[in-house]
């Protein structure tokens, strides 16, 4: 699981839960692809994103060193940001972990870098 | 991968090399998209729409992973395949690596569980891409509740294979989705070779014509 999938799963489908978001992230097996730097699509990426819940992710997996807290002005032209946006967001992925819902703590396993968003039934919204 | 651009024929033979499911589910309507439709599909999207290349786009029951594949390697910036079923993800998890392919993330999660607030996901792609179940065994509608999760995750198009017998009725959908319903190709779907619906004797099925579907290959924008 990349950082980029992170930054759109929420548990906002867990019976009870509003938000769920972001899921805390704790790794067990992180590794490194090598992924083209595509500098058109990470711009158009992170304005799609949620960067404070980018940050944070980062912390988690301790990969936030030389991570802007918040969006650097102009982005777009400035190929250094990019560079570490990229691979926060393509080159690095969880392997094994566990993600965890921020309002209950369920646990959402990551095996073989897939995360399992699949629910028990008793947990699924009765009203949706 | 170069950027010199796959030619279909090209993009159709590597895809022969994409492995399909083990023991398809009959539950999940596992059929798996062969390549010449994946590479008809991509290819009209590429080059007709231009709405693959740079593009974040989600495969909604990637399944094995042909479509995701396809896509990569027509140069997208990313892939995101949502399925439900464990044992689809592996077989795709085994195919990406087998491709070398790095910008294509599986995630396993109920697509209809999206329907009604699809939280985080909202818009966040660009294209979707999808050849969803057909909806025959008791899970009518499902195929328009993939449709539906498509275009709300989505900011440009999705496009879906259907039957052609279902596009009278998508069309009526589309209408009250005010969307825009558009059929880009008409293919034929073999589906005898894959499942073979309970029968006993599996060599007579092999010997007798393959039940051909009749597809289509849509194209959906709102």
């Amino acid at each position: 699981m990349k950082l980029l999938t992170h930054n759109m799963l929420s548990s906002n489908f867990v019976k009870g839960v509003t938000k769920g978001f972001p899921l805390k992230i704790m790794a067990s097996k992180i590794e490194e692809k090598e992924v083209d730097f595509n500098p058109e699509f990470i711009s158009r990426m992170i304005a799609k994103l949620d960067w404070p819940a980018l940050y944070t992710a980062a912390g988690d997996i301790k990969k936030a060193e030389g991570l802007p807290e918040t969006i650097t002005e102009n982005y777009e032209s400035n190929e250094d940001f990019l560079k570490i946006a990229h691979n926060l967001l393509l080159q690095v992925e969880i392997i094994e972990g566990d993600l965890i819902c921020p309002e209950t703590g369920r646990k959402f396993p990551i095996t073989n870098g897939i995360p399992n968003m699949l629910l028990h039934e008793d947990e699924v919204t009765g009203d949706k | 991968m170069s950027r010199r651009k796959l030619k279909r024929k090209e993009l159709e033979s590597f895809l022969q090399d994409v492995d399909v499911f083990e023991k398809p589910k009959v539950l999940l309507e596992q059929y798996p998209t062969t390549p010449h439709i994946a590479a008809c599909m991509l290819h009209t999207i590429d080059t007709q729409y231009n709405q693959l290349e740079d593009k974040a786009v989600v495969d909604l029951g990637v399944g094995c992973g042909v479509l995701s594949i396809g896509a990569a390697m027509l140069g997208c910036g990313s892939v995101t395949g949502f399925d439900i079923d464990e044992d689809a993800l592996a077989t795709c998890a085994e195919n990406i690596e087998e491709f070398e392919i790095e910008n294509i993330d599986l995630i396993q999660i109920d697509i209809c569980s999206l329907l009604q607030n699809c939280g985080k996901f909202y818009k966040k792609f660009d294209v979707a891409i999808m050849n969803p179940p057909f909806g025959t065994k008791h899970n009518s509608g499902i195929d328009v509740q993939f449709l539906q999760v498509g275009l709300s995750l989505t900011t440009e198009a999705v496009y879906s294979l259907h039957k052609t017998s279902t596009r009278e009725f998508l069309k009526k959908k589309a209408e009250e989705w005010n969307a825009e319903f558009e059929v880009i190709a008409e293919l034929r779907f073999n589906l005898a070779k894959t499942l073979k619906f309970h029968k006993k004797d599996t060599v007579d099925i092999e010997n007798t014509n393959p039940a051909h579907v009749q597809t289509d290959i849509c194209h959906i924008t709102i």
